[in-house]
C-alpha cells in the first residue's frame, strides 16, 4: 500500500517536473527573439560553451576516429572488406557517435558551467537584483546562455565529425595500409548530404535539450552551495540519459 | 505567542503621507503562518526600520512589498497600487520606482563596477553614452567609489560591494530604496559609512528609506521610527526612544538584546530532569 | 573581464571552425555527383528481380556514376519491378540499346545499376525506357540452380552403375 503510494508519488512528481521544464522552455522561447536583439551577450556565450570547448572536443574526436580506426579495421579486415573502412566509421561518426558523444562532452564541460553559473547567481541574490531592477532575468540571464549552447552544438558536433573522420584515416589509412584511394572513394560513393543533414539535427535536438536542462537546473537550483552543487551533478545525469532517449527516437523515425 | 501582546495595529485607512501600506497581510509557507494580520505603513520620505528576531519573516516581508511573492490574504499597497494584483509588466514599471540593496550586493559578477551602475540605465533608457557615463560617475562619486569603477565587482571588499549596490539602485533615481540586511558581515568602519550613505541619501534626496536589519544599535543611529515584528504581527512600533520603553516583553527582550524571554533559550525539549535519569 | 577583442576573435574562430567542418563533409565526404538536383534526365527499366536494389543507388557507366535510382516501384500490369533511374545531363549520348544491369559492389556494398554502352546512333533521352535488362543475381536463386546441377549430374552418375548391373 505505502510502496504503492510512494510509486504513485514520484509518479506524480516526475510529470510535475516535465511540465515544469516545458513551461519554463515556453517562457524561455517566448524571450529568444528579444534575447536575440542584443547579439553580444549571445556571442559571449557562444565563446563560452563552444570556443571554450574546441580543445576538449578536437582532442575527444581524433581518439574516438583513432578507435574506430583501430576496431573497424580489425573487424573488416576478417571479411576482407578492409576497404569499406572510410564508409563504416564515417556514417557511424555522422550519424551516432559525432552528435551523442559531443552532447555527452557539451553537457560535462558547458553544461555544468552554466548550471553552476546561473545557479550562483540565483544563490548570490543576481536574479532577485534583476527582478527588482525589472529585467527579466530570463531574457537577459537564461535566454543568452541558452541560444549559445543552441548554435554551439551543431558546430561542434561537425568538427567532432571531421576531426573523427581525420583519426580514422590517421590509423586506417597512415598506419594500418588501408588503400587511401579506396578509402575515400568508397566513403564518397555511400554517404549521403542526407546522412550529414541528420547528423546536423540531431546535433540541433541534444544541444536544444543539454542546454535547456542546465539552464533549468541552474536557474531553480536551491540557493545554498549543496543546491547548486546537485544542479550540477543532475545537469549531467539528466542530460546524459535525456541524449541518449531522444538518440534512439531520432534514429527510429529516421530510419523508419 | 506572548499573551501579553499589545499589538499596535496601523489604521486601516491610508495614513496621510505614507507610500507604502500594509493590510490584514496573511501569509504562510508550507502550512506554517510567518504572518497572520500584518498592518503598517512607511511614512514617506523617512527612513524606517523593520526589526524582529531572525526567522520573523523581515525578508518576506520585502519580498511581498517587491511583488516577489503573494500574500495569501490581505493588501500591499504601493503609493495607492496593490502590489500583489499586478500583471508581470505593470509590476516591472512599479519596481522601476524601487531600487533595493541585498545583503552582499548582488552585483552582475560578470561586469564592471561601471557597468553594473550603468546596467539599469542601459536597461530601461536609450540615453546617449556621454550622458550614462556622466550619471554613472555621479553616483559612484558619490558612494566614494568613482576610482573604483573598472574593477570587477570579485575585486572588492563586501562594505565597497555594497556601496556600489548602493549607486546601482540609485542610477534610475527611485522614490524608495529598500535595504536588505545593510550591516550583516561588515567592518565597523563600512557599517559607519553605509550608515552615512543611507542617511544622506534621504535628506539630499527626499527618498524614502526603508532598512531591514536585527542590529538595533545600528538602526538607533539611522531611522526615524521602527516597526518591531514578532509572532507574524507588528509588536512595537514608534520612534526609538518609545520602542525602547515599551512594555511588551518581547520587545524588551529583543531591544535589550536579553538572552532569554518569550523567545526562549532552550529549544522546545523534554524536562532535562527526565531526559537524563531515563 | 576578458577582453571583447578576444572573445570575438575566438568566438569567429570557432564558428568558422564549425562551418568548415560542415563544409568539409558536405563536399569532400558525401558523393556530390549523386545528387543530382539541376538538370537531368529519367529513364526507367523493367526487372523481373532487383535484389536488394535501394532509392537512391548509383546508376554507372564504366565505374563512373552518371546517375541514381530515383524511385522503385512495382508494376501489377507486368508483374516487374520499374526502376526510374535519373541521370546527369551531361551524359546526353548514351544509346537507346545499352543494358541496365544491377551489380554489387563488393562483398559487402550495395548493389547499383551498371550501364553497358550499346551500339545504337540514337540516345537515350528524358522517359525513355531501357529495353535490355539484367537482373540482380540473388544468392538463394545462384545455389538452387547450383544445386539442380550438381544433383542432376549425380543422378546421371547413380544411373549409369545400375545400368550396368543390368
Amino acid at each position: 500500500m505505502t510502496l504503492l503510494r510512494e510509486l504513485f508519488d514520484s509518479l506524480r512528481n516526475f510529470v510535475a517536473t516535465v511540465g515544469a521544464v516545458a513551461l519554463f522552455f515556453g517562457r524561455l522561447l517566448v524571450q529568444l527573439p528579444r534575447a536575440l536583439l542584443r547579439p553580444r551577450l549571445v556571442i559571449e556565450q557562444i565563446y563560452n560553451a563552444g570556443a571554450l570547448s574546441l580543445v576538449i572536443i578536437m582532442t575527444c574526436g581524433l581518439f574516438v576516429g583513432m578507435v574506430l580506426g583501430l576496431q573497424g579495421y580489425d573487424l573488416l579486415q576478417r571479411f576482407g572488406s578492409e576497404d569499406a573502412l572510410g564508409t563504416g566509421a564515417a556514417l557511424a561518426l555522422i550519424k551516432e557517435l559525432g552528435p551523442v558523444v559531443t552532447a555527452l562532452l557539451f553537457a560535462g564541460r558547458a553544461g555544468t558551467a552554466l548550471a553552476s553559473e546561473i545557479g550562483l547567481m540565483r544563490a548570490t541574490d543576481q536574479l532577485a537584483a534583476l527582478e527588482m531592477m525589472a529585467v527579466d532575468p530570463v531574457r537577459r540571464v537564461v535566454a543568452p546562455r541558452f541560444l549559445g549552447g543552441l548554435i554551439a552544438v551543431p558546430l561542434l558536433t561537425m568538427i567532432f565529425i571531421a576531426i573523427g573522420i581525420f583519426g580514422v584515416q590517421l590509423i586506417g589509412v597512415q598506419q594500418l595500409g588501408v588503400d587511401a584511394a579506396a578509402f575515400w572513394s568508397q566513403m564518397r560513393s555511400s554517404v549521403d548530404v542526407d546522412d550529414v543533414m541528420e547528423g546536423l539535427i540531431k546535433g540541433f535536438v541534444f544541444g536544444t535539450a543539454c542546454s535547456l536542462i542546465a539552464v533549468y537546473e541552474g536557474y531553480t537550483a536551491i540557493p545554498t552551495p549543496e543546491g547548486v552543487g546537485r544542479a550540477t551533478t543532475r545537469t549531467v545525469v539528466i542530460s546524459a540519459v535525456l541524449t541518449l532517449l531522444l538518440d534512439y527516437m531520432l534514429t527510429a523515425v529516421m530510419l523508419s | 505567542m506572548a499573551p501579553d501582546q499589545q499589538t499596535q495595529h496601523a489604521s486601516p485607512e491610508p495614513a496621510a503621507g505614507a507610500i507604502i501600506e500594509i493590510r490584514d497581510v496573511h501569509y504562510s509557507v508550507g502550512g506554517r503562518a510567518i504572518f497572520s494580520g500584518l498592518n503598517l505603513s512607511i511614512p514617506r520620505g523617512r527612513v524606517t526600520a523593520i526589526m524582529g528576531p531572525s526567522g520573523t519573516g523581515k525578508t518576506t516581508l520585502l519580498r511581498l512589498i517587491t511583488g516577489q511573492i503573494k500574500p495569501d490574504r490581505g493588501q500591499i499597497l504601493f503609493d495607492g497600487i496593490d502590489v500583489s494584483h499586478l500583471r508581470p509588466r505593470e509590476l516591472f514599471a512599479l519596481r522601476r520606482r524601487m531600487g533595493m540593496l541585498f545583503q552582499n550586493g548582488a552585483l552582475l559578477t560578470d561586469l564592471s563596477v561601471f557597468e553594473n551602475v550603468a546596467f539599469p540605465l542601459r536597461e530601461h533608457t536609450k540615453l546617449p553614452e556621454p550622458l550614462i557615463r556622466h550619471i554613472v560617475l555621479t553616483k559612484l562619486q558619490a558612494v566614494g567609489l568613482r576610482g573604483a569603477a573598472q574593477l570587477m565587482p570579485a575585486e572588492l571588499s563586501g562594505g565597497m560591494a555594497r556601496r556600489v549596490a548602493l549607486a546601482r539602485a540609485m542610477a534610475t533615481d527611485p522614490d524608495v530604496l529598500i535595504y536588505d540586511e545593510p550591516f550583516t558581515g561588515l567592518d565597523p568602519i563600512s557599517m559607519g559609512m553605509i550608515v552615512r550613505l543611507v542617511r544622506q541619501m534621504n535628506r539630499a534626496l527626499g527618498i524614502t528609506s526603508l532598512v531591514v536589519s536585527h542590529d538595533v544599535e545600528e538602526l538607533g543611529h539611522l531611522a526615524d521610527m521602527g516597526f518591531i515584528i514578532a509572532g507574524g504581527k507588528v509588536a512595537a512600533q514608534g520612534t526609538f526612544s518609545e520602542l525602547r520603553q515599551t512594555d511588551s516583553q518581547i520587545v524588551n527582550q529583543f531591544v535589550n538584546g536579553l538572552p532569554d524571554g518569550p523567545v526562549p533559550f532552550h529549544y522546545p525539549a523534554p524536562s532535562y530532569f527526565e531526559q537524563l535519569l531515563a | 573581464m576578458r577582453s571583447t577583442r578576444a572573445v570575438e576573435l575566438s568566438t569567429g574562430l570557432f564558428v568558422l571552425l564549425g562551418f568548415a567542418a560542415l563544409f568539409f563533409l558536405v563536399t569532400q565526404i558525401t558523393n556530390r555527383e549523386l545528387s543530382i538536383n539541376g538538370n537531368s534526365y529519367e529513364v526507367y527499366a523493367h526487372f523481373e528481380n532487383i535484389g536488394s536494389l535501394k532509392p537512391g543507388a548509383a546508376v554507372s557507366v564504366a565505374g563512373v556514376t552518371i546517375g541514381r535510382v530515383e524511385s522503385i516501384t512495382f508494376d501489377q500490369q507486368i508483374y516487374k519491378a520499374v526502376v526510374r533511374m535519373r541521370i546527369n545531363s551531361r551524359y546526353d549520348k548514351i544509346p537507346v540499346d545499352s543494358d541496365a544491369s544491377i551489380m554489387t559492389s563488393g562483398l559487402l556494398g550495395g548493389q547499383y545499376i551498371g550501364l553497358t554502352i550499346g551500339g545504337a546512333e540514337e540516345y537515350l533521352r528524358d522517359g525513355d525506357q531501357i529495353q535490355f535488362v539484367q537482373d540482380a543475381l540473388v544468392l538463394e536463386n545462384l545455389i538452387n540452380q547450383l544445386v539442380a546441377t550438381f544433383s542432376r549430374r549425380g543422378d546421371e552418375q547413380g544411373a549409369r552403375p545400375a545400368e550396368e548391373d543390368q
